[in-house]
């Protein structure tokens, strides 16, 4: 009998090892596991604000008749001059810009004689006429006046 | 796992998608550093540029200071423009970086190592006054073509190098040397490697002058990556688009350098004045050379109300290119008198110089206060805007602020 029980008792020692065993396998499983998702946890910085989530931006939003991705506004030609006119420079180096109908042609020529752009064909007279009518020249004179003042209190 | 971090590491993979490779030690990231390859849209951030800059446009990147911001006698790196016609470059190894002097007036073709330049020449810190060559163009009409600079495309900062007359001299310059042009390792927006998005250059007089540097420090630290690290041509008092950054080789011409944006309409005005509009051909416009006189009030910013009764003090820097400033006035009468403003002489030559004044309003009202910086020849500065050029360069019309007394 004492044969039998001592049996018992060297299964429930080999059984509770390795049920331990196994437990240390299911941590030590979790945190690598863990370390893989998110490898920064072991890293003891203070990381609150470290990062700014990451907005989805729909790339064809229109808000207040501007489209928020490039800040074009939203008029006929506007995918025309997206697809055409913001894929070797800025959507900004365009809406700086005012020119004529034969500046914008001549600047148009320009692009293509020497920085690479493509023949536009019919899609030529789509983007000058989207630009000259959004964006016209407007006769600033020899000096213009001071605007946009942000006025505050100065102690002089 | 909390959001940030998902967010963090669905950002981290899908710029290793962007970039194509797998970014090593991604996680490790600081913060507020951006792989460049992504030309990231923070610029504050990533140029350590001061959040009231104006971004002009993100590609390439140009971003101009406003007056209020030069305010500092050395223009630290966090007011100073950026003006750039390509992609910065990627991967600078600074180990590796070589200059190689070349060209059809070079007795003979040499290469340098950074160190080599560092330990062969002398070394010499000037302060020098840089002014992109279109700063004010949008306030000429009809509008120029381009980066609608206003008043911030200029800065003063102190840079250390080697005089380019030394390297220039040390490869041997031939006789008939006229210019020398200058190739960088930046990339064309087409990224078209065989177009170079700026390669300008300087005739052998201001080449040879000992302010002209290769420079490897600016401010007395590393030149940072924007401004033309490891290595940048540094010519004061010219159109800054003659400053080469990211410089790799430096050709010793027989002729005009005749690199993109030396020909053509780029940094050049018409030969002989034209009225606004006129059509210019290529042949009769003429390349810039030194930057005309000019200067700007940098404090207070523009729109202060101050109290009748107490004087109000101004202050701010005058430059004029090859030349000194000699008189600096202000007006608060749109130029029907002039008072003189006190001016400190330049720490060097081609560095602006500091004026300050302390001005008197008679009554309660608004006012604008103009100020004039004439130079050593007597040329003053235009209340109005210089000549009408196409490209819309050189408006060295006088500056102004806004005033209310109240």
């Amino acid at each position: 009998m004492s044969k039998h029980q001592d049996f018992r008792k060297g299964v429930k020692k080999v059984y509770h090892l390795m049920m331990l065993l196994f437990s240390l396998f299911i941590i030590a499983g979790s945190v690598l596991f863990y370390y893989m998702v998110n490898p920064n946890f072991l890293t003891f910085t203070d990381d609150t604000e470290n990062y700014i989530a990451v907005e989805e931006i729909d790339e064809d939003l229109i808000e207040n008749g501007v489209h928020v991705r490039t800040g074009f506004v939203d008029a006929e030609g506007l995918m025309t001059v997206i697809n055409n006119c913001t894929n070797c420079h800025s959507s900004k180096l365009v809406t700086q810009n005012r020119m004529s109908k034969e500046r914008w042609n001549a600047t148009i020529k320009w692009m293509q004689e020497t920085q690479g752009l493509w023949e536009l064909g019919g899609n030529q007279e789509i983007i000058v006429n989207y630009l000259v009518t959004n964006y016209p020249v407007v006769d600033k004179g020899r000096r213009e006046n001071l605007t946009n003042i942000e006025w505050y209190d100065l102690e002089n | 796992m909390k959001r940030r971090d998902f967010v963090k590491k669905a950002t981290l993979s899908s710029l290793a998608t962007i970039i194509g490779a797998e970014i090593v030690f991604g996680s490790n990231m600081l913060e507020g550093y951006n792989p460049l390859a992504l030309q990231d849209p923070d610029p504050f951030k990533m140029f350590n540029k001061n959040k009231e800059m104006i971004v002009l446009n993100d590609k390439p990147w140009n971003i101009e200071a406003q007056a209020h911001l030069l305010d500092d006698i050395i223009t630290p790196n966090s007011k100073m423009f950026i003006r750039n016609n390509g992609l910065i470059p990627e991967g600078i190894d600074v180990k590796s970086w070589t200059l190689t002097i070349d060209g059809e007036s070079v007795k003979k073709q040499k290469t340098y190592t950074l160190a080599e330049l560092k330990s062969k020449f002398q070394q010499h810190t000037y302060q020098l006054t840089l002014e992109c060559g279109g700063n004010g163009r949008s306030e000429f009409n009809p509008p120029a073509k381009g980066n609608q600079w206003t008043v911030g495309a200029v800065h003063c900062a102190t840079w250390t190098g080697v005089r380019l007359r030394d390297v220039l001299e040390d490869a041997g310059i031939k006789k008939d040397a006229v210019y020398i042009g200058y190739h960088s390792t930046d990339i064309h927006l087409s990224r078209n490697p065989e177009k170079e998005p700026i390669s300008r250059g300087a005739p052998m007089i201001k080449s040879l002058q000992d302010e002209t540097l290769l420079a490897f420090k600016m401010n007395g630290k590393d030149i940072p990556l924007v401004h033309g690290y490891p290595l940048r041509l540094v010519a004061g008092g010219w159109p800054a688009s003659v400053s080469g950054k990211w410089v790799n080789r430096i050709s010793i011409r027989n002729k005009i350098h005749d690199g993109t944006k030396m020909t053509g309409t780029a940094y050049r005005v018409p030969c002989e004045p034209v009225a606004p509009g006129e059509k210019v051909k290529d042949e009769d416009m003429c390349i810039i050379e030194s930057m005309p006189v000019k200067s700007l009030i940098t404090y207070p910013k523009s729109g202060a109300t101050i109290k009748k009764g107490a004087p109000l003090k101004i202050r701010g820097h005058a430059w004029a290119g090859e030349l000194k400033v000699s008189k600096m006035e202000y007006s608060i009468d749109f130029g029907a008198t002039w008072k003189e403003c006190s001016i400190e002489k330049p720490v060097n030559r081609l560095a602006w110089q500091h004026f300050s004044a302390s001005v008197d309003f008679p009554k309660k009202g608004y006012y604008e206060v103009w100020a004039k910086a004439t130079d050593t020849q007597n040329i003053a500065q235009p209340m109005l805007l210089p000549g009408w050029n196409p490209k819309g360069y050189l408006n060295n019309a006088c500056h102004r602020i806004a005033v209310k007394v109240k």
